[in-house]
């Protein structure tokens, strides 16, 4: 059964500027993860977005302000320590030729193996867990890249959960894959914050997917936060306006109840 | 996990098969009894000389030197990710070559060559280290980059055989075959020492590198440090191709060609993996070595044409299927 793992670590970016050598990406941003909850992050192309994500992962390192893990400055924690706590799913990562399933996903351990330290029990059963939730028992012994696009993908999920950090980010996890397949991947983490507990963050380019799974919505314009919050507060014409330039109209959906964007017709 | 025991098994069967034909077969055969009796315990025999003195230490030195090349190839290709890549292709032996040759054109004993060499080595390795850096540190950056290294000191080799003596360079000009044929003692003890420390070293790096072969962001993500862990890697691997080409030369195609084997027959790189890479890149060599000295007996290759021959083949079929999976 998943370790309690009550209040989840805290994630906060404080004024927070990045950039990848060039003109600032992300400006003077400061927003707070919530923990127990999952965050999207949407916006248009080039608003920052995976820029974001990235910064909050400690794969970019600020070139002003901080993120900070539970109050401390991640790109001073020692890596191993933030690997125990925050896990990633990159966008469309790559298996090395002919790794089996169940061989990507025992990766996933390395934070908790020590360096003349033996595979453990604990490995194992985290491992097997990760496979069960992720519906891969059965696949275990197969190529990664025999896989159909969904496989992998709850593939490399797996290799995530192995890691048991209770926060996971992860940036446009439904790319590549058509409408079920992309509903099973969102109801696979629904799940897995809903019964483990996990925090999740994730980059989301469908806008009705994000108001759908999101309990917290990140909206990015131009590297800046245009708004924040509970979906059915934040989500409204106006904002999507501001947020992507497009008209819509945002209607209760049929299914859920939140809220749903309905683009109006360009005029040419 | 069995199927790769197996497999490693065999491979060990194999090397002690083929080193007992190692002892026993040359241009004075030795029956197989008193050939082990005399490796073994008997230092009496009449056939000291020729077992003891020549057969055994050369195939300890394969064994040795096969082992080197075989698990430094395997750590070039988990880190750069890419299967075409080996020490020889990214300079790391030229390197070696050359300041082997160095030493031979200006007059100094042979007997600084694996010292000489293995300086060589580690020198290139780090001059490519500096030249591929920019802001980090790419693999693609690295191949190229090695690929113009090598060039550059192959020319410097050319020059230093044309410029020097001929009686000088012509030992330098065997010597950068790659060969077994003058193994010594001293030898099988220099590459046991670089195995020692460096073996070990690697199969420590496994595990890491089985993270770092995710990619960057993943083994970030997972908690390896990118910069330090590849540091790490490049220096053992070059060791021991160091170690190797110091005392064997230049033997081209160990290293390329043992990981893909072991690979294709045991799976995606883990320790046991690394461990049958290990025993195949000995099976390799002494086999390509008994190949050299017999075929056209009296006449003994190097053992470096026998590994280009059975490599180069393998080298285009390798290309072929990797064009047709880009």
């Amino acid at each position: 059964m998943p370790p309690d793992r009550a209040p989840g670590p805290k994630l906060r970016a404080e004024q927070l500027f990045a950039d990848y050598g060039g003109a600032p990406v992300v400006k003077d941003l400061t927003a707070e993860i919530p923990a127990g909850e999952i965050t999207a992050i949407v916006g248009a192309n080039a608003s920052g977005k995976s820029t974001l994500l990235r910064a909050l992962a400690r794969l970019l390192r600020p070139s002003k302000g901080a993120v900070y893990l539970d109050g401390a400055d991640i790109c001073g924690l020692p890596t191993r320590s933030v690997a125990a706590r925050l896990g990633l799913l990159s966008q469309s990562p790559r298996a090395p030729d002919g790794v089996l399933v169940e061989d990507l996903v025992r990766r996933g351990r390395y934070p908790h193996q020590r360096l003349f330290g033996q595979w453990s029990k604990t490995d194992g059963q985290a491992v097997e867990r990760a496979l069960n939730l992720t519906g891969l028992a059965e696949l275990r012994g197969r190529a990664v890249d025999e896989l159909s696009g969904g496989q992998r993908q709850r593939a490399w999920i797996a290799m995530a959960l192995a890691q048991d950090a209770p926060m996971m980010l992860l940036d446009e996890p439904t790319t590549f894959l058509d409408i079920a397949h992309q509903v099973e991947m969102l109801d696979l983490l629904a799940r897995l914050n809903r019964t483990e507990n996990r925090t999740v963050v994730m980059v989301l380019h469908d806008l009705n997917q994000a108001c759908r799974y999101a309990s917290h919505i990140i909206a990015l314009a131009g590297g800046r936060i245009e708004a924040a919050g509970r979906p059915s507060e934040v989500v409204t014409a106006e904002l999507i306006e501001r947020v992507f330039g497009l008209r819509v109209s945002v209607i209760s959906c049929p299914v859920t109840g939140t809220p749903l964007c309905i683009p109006y017709r360009h005029n040419y | 996990m069995t199927r790769t025991a197996g497999l490693c098994t065999a491979s060990a069967a194999g090397i002690l098969a083929l080193a007992v034909v190692g002892l026993i077969v040359g241009d004075f055969p030795v029956p197989a009894r008193e050939a082990i009796a005399t490796a073994v315990w008997d230092r009496g025999s009449e056939f000291d000389f020729v077992i003891n003195s020549l057969r055994f230490p050369r195939v300890v030195v394969a064994v040795l030197a096969g082992i080197c090349l075989a698990v430094s190839g395997a750590l070039f290709q988990a880190l750069i990710d890419n299967p075409l890549v080996s020490p020889d292709i990214i300079g790391i032996d030229t390197g070696a070559a050359a300041f082997a040759v160095a030493v031979l054109a200006v007059g100094l004993d042979t007997r600084w060559l694996p010292y000489a060499a293995f300086a060589g080595a580690v020198g290139t390795a780090g001059l490519i280290f500096v030249l591929s850096w920019r802001r980090g540190f790419s693999g693609g950056r690295l191949v190229l980059v090695g690929i113009g290294v090598n060039a550059l000191l192959t020319a410097v080799i050319t020059y230093l055989l044309v410029r020097f003596p001929i009686e000088r360079v012509s030992a330098a000009a065997r010597w950068q075959a790659g060969t077994l044929s003058s193994s010594s003692w001293g030898d099988a003890r220099t590459l046991a020492i670089g195995l020692a420390v460096l073996v070990p070293a690697a199969f420590l790096l496994i595990r890491r590198l089985r993270v770092m072969q995710l990619g960057d962001d993943m083994a970030t993500a997972l908690g390896v440090g990118l910069e330090p862990s590849r540091l790490a890697v490049i220096t053992v691997g070059c060791g021991l191709a160091a170690a190797a080409v110091g005392v064997v030369g230049p033997l081209g195609f160990v290293a390329l060609l043992v990981p893909h084997v072991a690979r294709a027959l045991a799976g995606a790189l883990s320790g046991g993996v690394l461990l049958l890479t290990a025993l195949l890149g000995a099976v390799m060599l002494l086999s390509a070595d008994l190949v050299a000295q017999r075929l056209f007996a009296p006449t003994v290759l190097p053992a470096g044409v026998v590994t280009a021959a059975m490599g180069g083949p393998y080298l285009l079929f390798v290309l072929r299927r990797f064009n047709r999976a880009a």
